[in-house]
């Protein structure tokens, strides 16, 4: 009896193995070295890594393009998350309900989302260039003038925030779309009998039905609001004055740029350590207000 | 005055026409059913009668006044669904108050009416619950409460026991039936269980490819079937329709041209007999405890015949099949029509 049980659990280890292995190789692993990095000196050849405690935190403090990249993220965040959320839901019911290009209207929703996001950047970098760009040509024609869209440090995050949510949004909306059509046409015409308005339905049964694919897509937006890099590459380089560079692009650039992997690796674990609490956070006090099927 | 009343009502969707110029009317207090196989066009009638789709043609009057366009909610009715549409985030009591809510009802009142709908349905243990956490028959229960809080007169059912076990459909039924007496409700009640109709109807509407086949007492349906449709749609199992010429029983319809008629006989008013009698052979046996349903030939025709007790068929065996010359309905054969003018003779 004992021998077989033992078996069995060697043989459900076994079945794990694989998935560990690689959380372990390329999840775990490099999160602790980045943690135990984060507490050297940067090494050169002449000069091995030495242990500085919290040196490098003390450092990032006084570091003011770190507090102006922060500041970046979560101005970038408090607007392309709700907008993007609120617009993707929109533009769900709308394509739910009884339309005559329906497709085409859901296909065009999502279109942003299917594009690589250098084709995205490319094309956005189109539209905001002086001059000759959509913008400007439009602007223009009611005798606005030219504007340097992603040259002016007050409006090149702005611009950066419309692109974000202009992809996003559809992204988000195949989520609401797919809740959606779970959701029984039978509930709302119930409502319909008692006398409820399409707004009463929608804030006591339709939005609560869809509390899990709101939380599902309000964690997705959370961390995609910290993880963008791509759309700065093409179109900003994190400037002008580091006006449009995130956390992340920040990042990237004292790694690879700066070659200085110490302080990267001091940012990155502040940049873990808010995901997570933002990620626990979530779970635990929304978790509880969201009704499951 | 009627509490419901249709006038010529056909729902078209394009180039189909799902019902047909429907015109009936159900009085106050009745327990109205509308029966028929799926697709005849029962459910729609009775969403059109809800509100919940247009009138494609014709008028509705409610209580007397013209509700042919008048919104769901003004309508002054309540509705069960099929699959209760009970709103899972809500518990019962939520679910049961969610009209009176929207209605903005004093909270009082709400109390009042929760409680006592609550008593009448037997749900006062479960008030808090979710309606994933109770039993088919306790969310029939809750959808229940939940049409008849407003106290609307007129309550419509759209096949509302369908998804419960034979045991408790069977408690359901008269539970329901006993609820809108007590209630005094109108209701129409959509199955396509002609059992279901029998035992609970006041009145049966009995509709067939979008159109009324016949209406009338659950007894009018089942003695006096209008035409052959109804008559092959009522009874379990349903009447016999035999084509006199075939059977060699010609000579005892009292017309020339008995090749234009089909005679009907229940099941339950056949016989079996070893002396006269038409011979027929008999081909197997359906036991079914009380009494056994036996299928027998006459050349090609297949006769059911329903008999007290147990009978075993192990093999083809020839007997003779009786019946009062009362028991049996002639049909037109053309148009399925009943036809009383034709004598029987007995056998």
């Amino acid at each position: 009896m004992k021998h077989a049980s033992t078996k069995h659990q060697l043989y459900g280890w076994l079945l794990l193995l694989p998935a560990t292995l690689f959380l372990l190789a390329f999840t775990y692993y490099p999160t602790l070295a980045t943690l135990a990095k984060s507490f050297f000196s940067q090494g050169t050849a002449i000069r091995p890594a030495a242990f500085v405690g919290l040196e490098n935190y003390t450092f990032m403090l006084e570091d003011d393009v770190f507090w102006q990249v922060a500041w970046n993220n979560v101005i970038y965040a408090l607007f392309t998350i709700p907008i993007s959320i609120a617009l993707a839901l929109m533009m769900a019911i709308w394509v739910n309900s009884r339309l005559k290009f329906k497709s085409l209207a859901r296909m065009s929703f999502f279109l942003p989302t299917m594009l690589p996001m250098i084709a995205v950047a490319n094309i956005w970098l189109f539209f905001y260039t002086p001059e000759i760009g959509l913008i400007d040509q439009v602007a223009s024609v009611f005798g606005i003038e030219s504007h340097n869209w992603l040259g002016d440090p007050d409006t090149v995050l702005g611009c950066i925030i419309v692109i974000t949510i202009w992809k996003e949004a559809g992204f988000f909306m195949i989520f609401y779309l797919a809740a959606l059509q779970t959701l029984s046409p039978e509930l709302e015409e119930a409502a319909r009998l008692e006398g409820a308005s399409r707004w009463y339905y929608f804030r006591r049964i339709m939005f609560p039905l869809l509390m899990p694919t709101t939380l599902f897509v309000l964690i997705n937006a959370v961390i995609n609001s910290f993880k963008l890099v791509d759309h700065l590459f093409i179109l900003t380089k994190g400037g002008p004055d580091n006006a449009s560079s995130l956390l992340l692009y920040y990042i990237y650039e004292v790694a690879f740029s700066f070659l200085d992997q110490a302080y990267a690796s001091t940012l990155t674990v502040i940049l873990l350590a808010v995901l997570a609490i933002i990620a626990i956070g979530q779970f635990v006090f929304l978790d509880k207000k969201v009704h499951y099927q | 005055m009627s509490a419901i009343e249709l006038q010529g009502v056909s729902k078209i969707w394009g180039e189909t026409t799902a019902v047909n110029n429907v015109s009936f009317s159900i009085d106050q207090g009745t327990f109205a059913v509308l029966l028929g196989p799926s697709g005849c066009g029962k459910s729609t009638s009775l969403r059109m009668i809800s509100g919940l789709e247009e009138i494609s043609k014709g008028s509705l009057f409610i209580g007397g006044e013209d509700a042919t366009i008048a919104s769901p909610a003004d309508r002054n009715l309540s509705m069960v669904f099929q699959n209760y549409a009970l709103f899972p985030h809500l518990n019962v009591e939520e679910n049961i108050l969610f009209g009176l809510k929207v209605r903005n009802t004093p909270k009082q009142l709400q109390k009042e009416r929760l409680k006592k709908v609550a008593e009448q349905v037997g749900l006062e243990q479960l008030l808090d619950r979710k309606p994933a956490q109770l039993s088919g028959g306790q969310r029939q229960r809750v959808a229940l409460a939940r049409a008849i809080i407003a106290e609307n007169p007129i309550c419509l059912m759209d096949e509302p026991l369908s998804n419960l076990d034979a045991k408790l459909r069977h408690i359901m039924r008269v539970e329901i039936r006993a609820l809108q007496q007590r209630l005094g409700m109108t209701v129409i009640y959509v199955t396509h269980d002609q059992a279901e109709a029998m035992s609970m109807a006041d009145k049966v509407i009995l509709m067939c490819d979008g159109k009324v086949e016949q209406e009338g007492t659950p007894e009018e349906l089942y003695n006096k079937p209008a035409t052959t449709f109804a008559a092959a749609f009522i009874g379990t199992p349903p009447m016999n329709l035999i084509d006199p010429v075939a059977c060699g029983l010609d000579k005892k319809i009292s017309q020339n041209q008995q090749d234009n008629f089909l005679i009907g006989i229940r099941p339950e008013d056949i016989v079996l007999s070893n002396e006269n009698g038409l011979k027929a052979e008999l081909i197997s046996a359906d036991y079914l405890g009380a009494d056994t349903v036996v299928t027998a030939k006459i050349q090609d025709q297949e006769i059911l015949v329903r008999t007290p007790g147990k009978v075993t068929i192990t093999k083809p065996t020839s007997t003779r099949l009786q019946w009062p010359v009362k028991s049996v309905h002639v049909f037109d054969k053309s148009t399925g029509k009943r036809n009383d003018n034709i004598e029987v003779l007995p056998i």
